[in-house]
């Protein structure tokens, strides 16, 4: 019987970041994982889908190569060797999760692992079983696609994320149920890889947890590119056929309206991975099915600790590892302060691309604020016009009382890394003055971030 | 042109404040933006900057100077132009403004027209605050002296959450405020200035030892408390102490005696709800959840981090979670919501030995127990003289909400709770 300081159960962005802070602060740390050292993020999601997008991306600048004064013919792509790429780049970052472990003196143990009594965990590979035992667990077991009750995915006609990634086939009329982040991305992915597509939302907007400013364009912009978007619908019955999916979509006006479709992506939420690990046994306690945590993740039973996916939301990759970070160095007898969910940024890589922290204007004005927003567009900035990019916009959301930044929201080119100025003057609490005082680089598309805040003030300067 | 320098208003509410300190002198030349003084209000000490150009040429009010008017003039720049002379001009009409100043009570407030008078006055203020922008902002507004905090953010850094919470905790988000919430608080009524000739030092009060004071001072004013007192005899659950203690030693908890009085409070909370109640005025709370601040005694005084559903939480882990809680409140690193709520509480003063104590009420809860030292008392047990060990535990309860029947019926449900002790652990 192997005897651990630590063990973590799941090796995604939350489990192998807790091990690596672990093992740093010097606890004989193990890691068990059923499939792949990285989980979903790295094999099945983050990186595999930026890698797709971005091939999306450059058919997509092939395919308008005249607008830049440049030519290209005979411009075509190949699915298979787009996946393959995917494939390749999810493989050198798992070999890179592996080498991790190694450095760090981490102890893989690869098989399914269930909690039997506080401080004891077996794992099970091949049907041979191995006791562990560890003064702390960490449960980082993550989430999986929830299914449509009424068609699970068979990932022949009807896909989950997973399937999405691996296409039998590029698909040539395509349903996605679900225009949250992994639903808009695939949207778009296939899309600009040249489907038909057509988006069903059951909310009375695409990307429902965004501003809904932000809501509205996108969905404006998708429409553009081709897209057809249904929201307030609700699909009412799904089944595969020889030659694709025919639908029942109900839509805003109650009307049903029936479909044929080469292929579906169901993107409709998660559902976490709390079956087969004992929990039950242990008594400890869920909402929703996910794992109850207190800021320091610490589940209701002593010595039992949960993070990531399997815990509330956001379900995102990097929650998962601050939590990871959180949790070890609770674990290790230190201090390490909570996470303020309200800074954590989220983004979505469809085209254009969405990124936000914080509150939307809505959520601000519920929760009793007197606002200042400020919206800068797009094509007041020169290096959007000279990328060729000059849609989208970037939003701030200030206490008018305080000059506390409440949210910023953008929708546009590369937004997603620009989000990352935000998030940074939120968590140390700058205000609108420390914004304004700040030297943003010209020509950039950060000098956006910059007068929007001037325009929350009442002071934009190019419009 | 001589240009007067006058008492500014730093927050919106102050009519007046405190010359803290002179940060120039005279003969000092001064630029915009420019430190010229510090200035103590009501609530909080904040820098006067220089708005002007020029050469300083009188300071009119002293260092040290309570009560001085917003808008009295307080110093006197001459302009580039200027020679002193014609500075000096200026100068007689400055102590006019002040006398109309009311008399200030500290006897080293009075007014000094010319040199500064060295004081012993405030501590040097040199040392820099750890605090962020929105922290720094949130402090000016509402008053706060950003000295009096300790901050719970990267190295000490003082945050947003920080200065709520020494404001109160009623502002987070602007949200209604709840009802029991007391009102914005009234200051402790004015305590008459102490004169003495015994040697002493005077000692600024934390920003703690004000709220204690205050909202102690409205328990006793506003809440009618009664006592109520049994022994109760502890031999049993010593015994079941021991005894879990030892089949928990492998997962590393060790359960306290108060840790388990805890827990049979929350369970008698829930036993008898008329006792787990908040007093709302026109209305009244009835919790169905006992969660328990527990006192924890601090080096600038006391809190009380709040065990959360204690009624519906195992032994080990309100040992855990008190440990742990106290472990940060004597840090200062307890957030607000981790001391701020709570339906009842528990002081423990039994470890002093103190035998008996009566605890004043943390209004909005409507009760608090006072734990005393258990001890070997002669006991009679089936009308013999026997030795047992014992402890005095007295509720006070807020009279307005609690009958006293309801009291005595809690006490009694606690008194047999510790001493058949199975039912806290099933």
């Amino acid at each position: 019987m192997s005897n651990y300081d630590l063990i973590v159960l799941g090796s995604g962005p939350g489990g192998y970041v807790a091990a690596i802070r672990a093992a740093q602060l010097g606890l004989k740390t193990a890691i068990v994982e059923r499939e792949n050292l990285g989980g979903i993020c790295l094999n099945w999601g983050c990186i595999p889908t930026k890698a797709l997008l971005r091939s999306a991306e450059i058919y997509h600048y092939m395919q308008h190569a005249g607008d830049y004064g440049l030519t290209a013919s005979n411009i075509s792509a190949d699915i298979d060797a787009v996946v393959k790429r995917s494939r390749g780049v999810a493989k050198q970052l798992n070999q890179g999760v592996t080498h991790l472990m190694k450095k760090n003196k981490i102890t893989v143990h690869m098989g399914d692992g269930k909690l039997t009594a506080p401080g004891k965990l077996s794992v099970t590979k091949d049907g041979k079983v191995e006791e562990l035992t560890a003064k702390n667990i960490i449960i980082a077991t993550g989430a999986r696609a929830r299914d449509l009750p009424f068609a699970p995915a068979d990932g022949k006609r009807i896909w989950t994320y997973r399937h999405a990634m691996v296409p039998p086939e590029m698909p040539k009329k395509l349903l996605v149920i679900g225009s949250g982040a992994i639903g808009i991305e695939f949207a778009s992915f296939y899309n600009d890889m040249g489907a038909e597509v057509t988006v069903v939302e059951m909310m009375d907007r695409i990307v429902p947890v965004e501003d809904a400013d932000v809501s509205t364009f996108l969905e404006k912009s998708l429409k553009k590119q081709g897209m057809t978007i249904m929201t307030g619908a609700g699909v009412e019955s799904l089944k595969a056929t020889a030659t694709g999916v025919s639908a029942a979509i109900k839509g805003k006006d109650g009307t049903v309206v029936n479909g044929e479709y080469s292929h579906c992506i169901v993107a409709i939420g998660i559902v976490p991975n709390t079956e087969n690990i004992g929990l039950e046994a242990l008594g400890i306690t869920t909402t929703k099915g996910h794992i109850d945590t207190d800021p320091m993740c610490r589940t209701n039973v002593p010595g039992i600790w949960a993070i990531g996916d399997v815990t509330a939301p956001p379900w995102l990759a990097h929650k998962a590892s601050h939590e990871g970070v959180i949790a070890a160095e609770a674990i290790a007898g230190g201090h390490p302060h909570a996470m303020d969910p309200k800074n954590i940024p989220g983004c979505t890589y469809c085209h254009p691309q969405v990124a936000s922290v914080g509150l939307t204007e809505a959520k601000a004005k519920e929760a009793g604020y007197d606002v200042k927003v400020g919206n800068f567009p797009f094509i007041g900035n020169g290096k959007a016009i000279a990328l060729g990019e000059a849609e989208g916009f970037i939003k701030t959301v200030f206490d008018a009382k305080t000059g506390e930044l409440l949210g910023a929201h953008m929708v546009g080119a590369e937004v997603t890394e620009l989000i990352q100025g935000y998030t940074i003057g939120k968590t140390a609490e700058l205000v609108e003055a420390d914004f304004m005082h700040t030297v943003f680089p010209h020509p950039t598309l950060s000098e956006m971030m910059h007068e929007s805040v001037l325009g929350a003030y009442g002071k934009m300067l190019h419009m | 042109m001589p240009i007067e320098l006058k008492m500014p208003a730093l927050s919106p509410t102050m009519e007046e404040g405190t010359l803290a300190k002179w940060l120039v002198k005279e003969g000092d030349s001064v630029s915009s933006g420019d430190l010229l003084a510090e200035i103590e209000t009501d609530k909080a000490t904040m820098e006067f900057e220089a708005v002007d150009e020029g050469v300083i040429t009188k300071l009119l009010v002293a260092e040290g100077t309570d009560g001085v008017k917003v808008g009295t003039v307080i110093a006197v720049i001459a302009g580039e132009d200027d020679d002193s002379a014609s500075a000096s001009k200026a100068a007689p009409a400055a102590p006019k403004a002040e006398a109309a100043a009311p008399p200030p009570p500290p006897p080293a407030a009075a007014p000094v027209a010319s040199a500064p008078a060295p004081t012993p006055a405030t501590a040097s203020a040199d040392e820099r605050i750890k605090a962020s922008p929105l922290a720094r902002r949130i402090a000016a507004e509402r008053g706060v002296d950003l000295s009096q905090i300790s901050g719970s953010g990267p190295n000490g850094r003082i945050v947003k959450q920080d200065v709520e919470a020494a404001i109160g905790g009623a502002s987070a988000a602007p949200q209604a405020a709840s009802a029991p919430q007391a009102a914005p608080a009234p200051k402790p009524a004015p305590v008459a200035a102490i004169e003495t000739d015994i040697p002493h030092e005077v000692v600024k009060l934390s920003n703690m030892r004000k709220t204690i004071a205050r909202r102690l001072t409205e328990s006793k004013q506003q809440v009618p408390h009664i006592y109520l007192t049994v022994d109760v005899r502890l031999d049993a659950l010593l015994k079941l102490r021991a005894e879990l203690n030892a089949s928990l030693e492998s997962r590393g908890v060790k359960l306290s005696v108060n840790d388990m009085l805890v827990k049979a409070l929350a369970l008698s909370l829930i036993q008898v709800p008329k006792c787990n109640v908040s007093f709302a005025g026109d209305t009244m709370l009835q919790y169905s959840r006992a969660d328990i601040s527990v006192a924890v005694s601090v080096p600038t005084g006391l809190i009380t981090p709040i065990v959360k559903g204690a009624d519906s939480k195992t032994l080990s882990v309100i040992s855990t979670e008190i440990s742990e809680l106290a472990g940060r409140a004597k840090e200062g690193k307890l957030q607000p919501h981790e001391y701020q709520g709570g339906t009842a509480s528990i002081s423990n003063m039994g470890m002093m030995g103190i035998k008996q104590f009566e605890a004043v009420i943390n209004p909005p809860q409507g009760m608090i127990l006072a734990i005393g030292a258990g001890e070997k008392r002669p006991y009679i047990v089936d009308d013999a003289l026997a030795i047992a060990t014992v402890m005095s535990a007295t509720g006070s309860f807020d009279h307005r909400a609690i009958d006293g029947a309801d009291g005595a019926e809690l006490m009694k449900v606690f008194k047999e709770l510790v001493e058949k002790p199975l039912g806290l652990v099933a």
